[in-house]
């Protein structure tokens, strides 16, 4: 009785409770619209989640989930997939649960490449909490906590991703549903641990913050969408990039410059992603998609491996022997 | 012909630098004397430090090893005989030492630099000064030891590093031990080193013939002890638990899953594990101590047995992700093998002061299990019986242990797997009408795996609305689902066999009341109390919360309890606080063991002085 899943039964009955503009809605909106297209059973699909606004999200899909302490997810979830690897799990956190309290599960969540994937919404701000600076913060920035201004360095997501060796690394904005639904099927898809910023506008505390990539005016300037095999091309045609060296340089097409000198976007080349991840540059556009990708075994793979050899090599365990040890004697 | 003296029953002490080998020597003794049958108790007491200052008393490491025809519970008081490999081991240790003990000792450990690390004064050398009733055997193991590496393939400087075994060889030709054992372990430890093997062996076995061929010479001959009959191994508290973890997995038909961060003492029980692999033994080597909780916690929720160990820094950090297990109601064990606190405190000391923090140290009414292992071999029960109470009633259990009891080792009369009782998880197949939150008569809610058509929920540490699990802010409901927690924590209690007394009976004056590795001591000295027709009886806790539901009458008959504790007093305030009885307690926080005289002075100065203090 293979029934096709609609978003309908992936919605659970508990009423969403995030203020209502939140970028979060739409984030749900395509998780629960891509489900049904994955091919995965729903008893087989689970949220996993730490504390933050982000974090209610498990309470809404009608899988399996945890709603677990604030940082945490990443271990919950590397723990879940020992356990059961047939798993398809999901880590929803935020700047601040996954990148500032949770920062350390994170990378080594990754560097791991436990085969699950992360979506880390950032809106650059504390929104639970009622508006303190996170760790994605701009310096500067006026919040209740830092009334002067903060005066921390903010994290850039994706390049402590790639410093920390992941092996799917992309953007995605919550006001761009098709290009999200695209980047969830592909991390879906990729084997090992997807991480996935996700750019989220919290209307309340933080509001505008991305504009600059969603605003239909402004985002053909700010946005460069990156398509496999393709050149980077943004702003309607009219500009694309080059390399000089490792240096990126925008070129005006319509002033001459030719499209076959510009940068073909290859996600499996590591210097190339370094340098897309550090398009925070005025005059650069913020990218989008999957920056990088490699095949490399799972954690779990390899752990399952090592258990299977102990069992050809020693043979399945048994219990008697364990507990009888290599030197036992009787007493009569 | 040498003499041959029978003993029941001795105590040695093995000392050096913490470089020495001290340690592989004891557990080397302490195995081959295990399998002569006697019975046995072991007490390893090393440095924090890998490699404290060579040859000062800091870097002293002692091995001691209570070994008898007769019953032995403790690792002995005053040691009969002190190897003292160099100064430092013997000034650290000597004064110690039963009058006209004997003391073994390699006078080139005693030489000018090792006098002045070691703290003596100029010209002062004790073995130049030796006292009259004592019994010193001065052997020049480097010396002798140097000559038997001789035609072996090492460097010269590592020739000196097999004098721990030459030694060993001349006490086992002194106590007329075989050799058998620790050529055997020599053989597979140092399989790929053949130089090494060589030297080794060559050492013990030179050590022996020392032994031989010296004239004047008393050995002694220790029967085998009158245990129970059966089959028995030597076991150390780390060990037996991890023995614990894997047989009750497997008879709950579970897979175990470990998740631990390196810490003393606790460390032996991840390398036992990881190295049973084909036992389906899964072990996580997490970044901290929370993920290695929050992994066990993902890994119970998954369907496995989610265990994790540590020491007592670790399970302060462990504390918030113990309030989720809690609430989520997942099964989880979280062995918590303490040591001296508080902070970092004495990482290689033993210490019972994590009990509060195990009974009562989370944020809000988070009722948990807490069981302690007694001894060495006890360690086995305790896992398994902590296995079962998280299994059956859905929680988190907290099983307490300790750095004596973890490196310790006895014989221990091992169970057959098939003798081991069932353990029976409330794992929910059948899919709808699912309430995740829905409880049978214990309290106890059902376990649904993901991957389980039908029985798809939502956990989480927000506050749960009763049955459905949903989150809730209600009032009304907050108070219910606490009562209903500290009521299934309560319902634990049923399980409990009757609480018996080990010694005495009811009634009597005084009680002593032991929880964790007091076992022994307390039952020393109960019974020469006893043997000395003293009005005291012994009790051991296992269950440390909830309590037994028969204590309160049992220490009731009691005139006064007296609690031996290696803390500042923290189960007798349990104790007072919900018996209301005249409890006084015995503490000791020295990082060391109990003796049994210091608890038999106590029982005395209470029963003829009536005063305690």
């Amino acid at each position: 009785m293979e029934t096709k899943l609609t978003a309908r039964d992936l919605s659970s009955d508990q009423e969403v409770k995030w203020c209502p503009g939140c970028g979060d809605y739409s984030i749900l909106k395509q998780m629960q619209s891509v489900v049904p297209e994955l091919g995965i059973a729903r008893e087989d699909i689970v949220f996993i989640s730490g504390i933050g606004c982000s974090s209610r999200f498990p309470y809404y899909m009608n899988t399996y989930g945890m709603h677990s302490i604030h940082g945490r997810a990443p271990a919950v979830a590397t723990g879940l997939k020992i356990a059961n690897p047939d798993l398809s799990i999901w880590v929803i956190t935020g700047d601040g649960d996954g990148l500032s309290i949770g920062g350390n599960h994170l990378i080594h969540l990754l560097r791991r490449n436990v085969d699950l994937n992360v979506l880390l919404f950032n809106n650059q701000i504390y929104g639970l909490t009622k508006g303190q600076y996170s760790p994605t913060s701009e310096m500067g920035k006026k919040t209740k906590s830092s009334p002067l201004g903060s005066v921390d360095h903010p994290f850039n997501p994706l390049a402590l991703a790639l410093g920390a060796d992941a092996t799917f690394v992309a953007r995605s904005i919550d006001r761009d549903p098709k290009h999200m639904r695209e980047i969830l099927t592909a991390s879906n898809k990729h084997k090992g641990t997807s991480f996935i910023e996700v750019y989220q506008n919290c209307n309340v505390f933080n509001d505008g913050t991305f504009l600059n990539f969603s605003d239909k005016k402004l985002k053909d300037a700010f946005v460069l969408m990156l398509e496999e095999g393709q050149p980077l091309i943004f702003d309607q045609g009219k500009k694309g990039i080059r390399l000089n060296g490792l240096k990126p340089e925008i070129v005006n097409l319509e002033e001459g410059a030719s499209a076959n000198d510009l940068w073909i976007h290859d996600s499996k080349d590591p210097t190339k992603a370094y340098i897309l991840s550090r398009f925070f540059d005025e005059n650069f556009p913020r990218a989008f998609g999957i920056i990088y990708q490699e095949d490399r075994n799972t954690y779990e793979d390899v752990l399952m491996d090592q258990l299977d050899q102990a069992k050809g090599a020693m043979g399945e365990g048994d219990l008697d022997d364990l507990i009888r040890g290599k030197r036992s004697w009787t007493v009569e | 012909m040498k003499e041959t003296k029978t003993l029941s029953k001795v105590t040695i002490h093995f000392a050096g630098d913490s470089g020495d080998g001290i340690q592989l020597a004891g557990a080397q003794f302490a195995s081959t004397t295990a399998l002569a049958g006697n019975d046995l108790s072991t007490f390893p007491d090393f440095p924090a430090e890998i490699r404290a200052p060579i040859g000062t008393t800091a870097g002293v490491s002692g091995f001691q090893i209570n070994f008898g025809s007769e019953e032995i519970h403790t690792p002995g008081g005053r040691p009969d005989v002190l190897v003292a490999m160099n100064a430092a081991a013997y000034k650290k240790n000597f004064a110690n030492l039963k009058p006209a003990g004997v003391v073994i000792v390699d006078p080139a450990g005693f030489d000018k630099k090792n006098l002045r690390l070691a703290g003596y004064d100029d010209e002062e050398n004790p073995l130049l000064n030796k006292p009259s009733d004592y019994q010193f055997y001065e052997i020049e193991v480097t010396r002798l030891n140097r000559d038997a590496m001789k035609d072996v393939d090492i460097a010269p400087r590592d020739r000196d590093r097999s004098r721990n075994m030459f030694v060993l060889g001349f006490i086992y030709f002194l106590y007329n031990r075989n050799l058998e054992v620790t050529l055997h372990f020599l053989e597979e430890k140092f399989k790929h080193k053949p130089a090494v093997l060589e030297a080794n062996s060559k050492a013990l076995k030179a050590g022996y013939n020392y032994g031989d061929t010296i004239e004047a010479i008393t050995r002694y001959r220790i029967e085998k002890a009158k245990l129970p009959p059966g089959e028995y191994r030597n076991v150390t508290g780390n060990q037996a638990l991890a023995l614990g973890l894997i047989a009750a997995a497997k008879k709950s038909g579970l897979e175990l899953f470990y998740g631990s961060y390196p810490i003393t003492p606790a460390s032996d029980i991840l390398h036992e594990l990881a190295a049973r692999k084909n036992y389906g033994v899964k072990t996580f080597q997490a970044e901290d101590e929370i993920a290695a909780i929050t992994a066990a916690i993902g890994a119970s929720f998954g369907g496995a047995l989610g265990v994790t160990g540590t020491s007592g820094p670790g399970m302060a950090l462990k504390t918030e992700a113990l309030g989720l297990a809690m609430m989520l109601e997942l099964p989880l064990v979280v062995i918590n093998v303490q040591r001296g606190g508080p902070s970092t405190g004495l990482p290689t000391k033993t210490e019972q002061s994590d009990l509060m923090q195990a009974v009562y140290g989370r944020n809000g009414e988070t009722p948990i299990p807490v069981i302690a292992a007694s001894s060495p071999s006890d360690c086995f029960r305790a896992a398994y019986e902590a296995t079962r109470i998280a299994l059956e009633h859905m929680t988190p259990v907290i099983l307490l242990s300790d750095g004596y009891i973890a490196n310790s080792s006895e014989p221990w009369l091992f169970p057959k797997a098939a003798s081991l009782a069932e353990i029976k998880p409330p794992i929910r197949t059948k899919s709808g009408d699912f309430l995740p939150y829905e409880r049978d008569a214990k309290e106890v809610r059902e376990w649904a795996l993901p991957g389980t058509p039908g029985l798809e929920h939502r956990l989480g540490g927000l506050e749960k609305e009763d049955k459905t699990g949903n989150v809730s802010y209600d009032p009304e409901n907050h108070e219910l689902m606490v009562k209903i927690r500290a009521r299934k924590v309560a319902l634990v209690a049923k399980d409990y066999p009757k609480t018996e007394l080990l010694q005495g009976v009811e009634g009597a004056k005084l009680l002593i009341l032991g929880w964790g590795n007091t076992k022994g001591a307390i039952q020393v000295a109960v019974s020469q109390a006893l043997a000395q027709g003293l009005s005291v009886a012994q009790l051991h806790l296992h269950h440390l919360n909830p309590l037994p539901e028969d204590l309160g009458s049992l220490l009731e008959s009691f005139e006064r309890v007296l609690i031996p504790e290696l803390n500042n007093g923290q189960l007798v305030r349990i104790i007072r606080d919900k018996y209301l009885v005249k409890a006084d307690v015995l503490d000791k926080i020295k990082g060391q063991p109990f003796l049994a005289e210091e608890i038999l002075d106590r029982i005395k100065k209470l029963l003829k002085d009536g005063d305690g203090n």
